[in-house]
């Protein structure tokens, strides 16, 4: 019998032939990643009695959620990861300039067809773009990886979502992956690998991919994955961290469901308040007043998102406040060289550093009572951006940047 | 015996404890306060140990916050019993051993019910309702995560072992 990407990739970290779903293996994974939430991983480590990191070259740590400290308190947990990070020699550190975890793990190398990467943070399912088996974890689970250098993983069943045809006009994979929840909703994938195959797939960039893999979080999937192929290839010539064996799908590899679409049926989508499975058509949602427009995250603050931003804002003025987070400094310097920021601070925008910026609610640019967010990122719920008595609307960049011109949330084919 | 706290479907980890109090340091008393805030406020204030908490499907999706599990065993919770669970969720769940207890249907459960949850026997006897479920017990391992109160203590008593 075949297997689906996921399963073959499990079954030679755990050193085996094959293996079948539901089965429990143990394996020791190629990079173990963790954010801000180091500080709390540390405290939990200590507590297992262990004193040095199995590995310190397969720790990975990035300091992205609140970053410079906005308090304090945060400046204290920052201290005392630095320190942990001199203490244990982990090279692979990166501080407050290098960006988000999820796409720094991309740009330094570390994402690599075949590898097992787990990650205290739910959208660690991101490097399945790369061809990898990525899933996020807890803390616990961290620390006892970091004392033993294993964790279980029960092999997921694969669901196949197949794309064929070319996105019509103003439609990106963003608005795919918010058609995709929206289809089989937000528990549409608990428990299970999402494998993203077809045309639509292989013609998307590397950071489209992106967008794919990190929205299978919100459809409930352990991880999400795209086989990899000449692009990812060429992303990673001279970048890779590690050699690696790309793994792909066997030919009569067994799914568990098969779900097709059509690019070319899919328009520009929103998720409305306060669940991502809550998706319309922009139709529906034109004409909503918005009071903040949030551009950026791991789900969309690449340089190709910015670049459509930009193309829309130049030569304009956006009507509400819009607030610009790189994904990266990489990013950031792209943007730079090709004259992104130049036409985004012209039109008005407020450009913050690299970071999660508000996302998760804890800084820069939180939501007053009342108050509509239009946002690029991948998480709605209630509270999520500090505030319960405000809403988040998801949506593409394009449409983002057709909200800030307008002040209401504005279908981005009117402007492209 | 404790009482069943009763919700619905999708309850994310964002209303069971807010992301911003996710990177700060609080004792698990001060998190068993912020509980649910944003889903029912009267929990916290009301919630008495050994109480269970009853869900549908796909309890605790969004974050990995392990805090959304912590609060909840600060609080006295002595299972959680659902139609499903976010994956992370769950694992969250045996890793602090707070006991998850996957069952078909729990439509049957009302806020209020008293219960017993046998998790050796796999039973949960609903007494209110005059009912009881049974599920399958979890694997050894998990068992013995639980027991050892979570993944850390588990992994302190084998270092002590070796």
């Amino acid at each position: 019998m075949g297997m689906s990407v996921t399963e073959k990739i499990l079954a030679r970290a755990a050193g085996k032939d094959d293996v079948c779903v539901g089965e429990i293996v143990t394996v020791e994974p190629t990079w173990v990643m963790s954010h801000d939430n180091t500080a709390a991983i540390i405290s939990h480590f200590r507590k297992t009695g262990a004193k040095r990191v199995w590995n310190p070259d397969k720790v990975v740590v990035i300091l992205d959620h609140v970053v410079p400290a906005a308090t304090a308190e945060y400046a204290n947990n920052h201290r005392k990861i630095r320190e942990f990070v001199r203490e244990q020699g982990i090279t692979n550190f990166h501080d407050i300039n290098t960006g988000i975890c999820h796409q720094v793990m991309a740009e330094k190398g570390y994402d690599v067809p075949g590898a097992v990467i787990l990650g205290a943070d739910s959208h660690t399912t991101t490097p399945g773009a790369f061809g990898a088996f990525a899933a996020g974890i807890g803390r616990s689970e961290v620390a006892a990886i970091w004392a033993t250098g294993k964790i279980w993983l029960m092999v997921p069943p694969t669901i196949e979502i197949r794309v064929n045809g070319e996105f019509q006009r103003g439609v990106y994979a963003k608005d795919l992956a918010l058609h995709i929840i929206g289809d089989i909703s937000a528990s549409g994938a608990v428990y299970k690998a999402v494998e993203f195959r077809g045309d639509t797939v292989r013609n998307m960039s590397i950071a489209s991919r992106m967008v794919l893999t990190n929205m299978a979080a919100e459809m409930g999937a352990k991880n999400g994955i795209v086989e990899p192929d000449e692009k990812t290839l060429t992303y990673l010539k001279g970048r890779a961290k590690v050699p690696f064996e790309p793994v792909y799908a066997d030919p009569d590899a067994e799914y568990e469901r098969s779900i097709e679409y059509d690019a070319s049926d899919i328009v520009p989508k929103v998720a409305f308040p306060h669940t991502v499975d809550n998706v319309r058509d922009v139709d529906d949602a034109a004409g909503i007043p918005i009071d903040q427009v949030f551009l950026g995250t791991c789900t969309n603050g690449r340089v190709e998102d910015l670049e459509v931003v930009a193309r829309i804002l130049k030569g304009k003025r956006v009507k509400v406040r819009t607030l610009v987070f790189p994904a990266s400094w990489e990013v950031y310097r792209g943007a730079l060289a090709k004259g992104i920021i130049d036409t985004l601070v012209k039109a008005g925008a407020v450009i913050m550093n690299p970071g999660c910026g508000p996302c998760l609610g804890a800084h820069a640019g939180v939501l007053g009572d009342g108050e509509r967010c239009l946002s690029t990122a991948n998480r709605n719920f209630k509270g999520r951006m500090g505030n319960p008595n405000a809403e988040i609307y998801l949506a593409s960049p394009a449409t983002a940047a057709a909200t800030a011109l307008k002040g209401e949330i504005a279908d981005p084919r009117e402007v492209l | 015996m404790g009482r069943v706290w009763k919700y619905g479907d999708n309850v994310n980890t964002d209303v069971i404890f807010p992301g911003k109090y996710t990177y700060k340091s609080m004792t698990p008393e001060e998190m068993a306060k912020h509980a649910l805030e944003d889903l029912d406020p009267e929990f916290a204030g009301n919630v008495k140990p050994g109480d269970v908490i009853v869900a549908g499907k796909n309890w605790g999706y969004g974050s990995s916050r392990e805090q959304a599990v912590a609060c909840l065993k600060a609080a006295g919770v002595k299972a959680i019993i659902a139609e499903s669970f976010a994956r992370i969720y769950y694992r969250n769940c045996i890793n602090l051993g707070l006991p998850a207890i996957q069952i078909p249907d729990t439509s049957g459960f009302e806020s209020g019910d008293e219960v017993e949850v046998d998790i050796e026997k796999g039973v949960i006897v609903n007494r209110t309702k005059g009912f009881e479920v049974r599920f399958p017990p979890f694997p050894e391992f998990v068992m013995e995560i639980i027991k050892d109160g979570g993944l850390i203590e588990h992994i302190k008593k084998k270092m002590g072992e070796r």
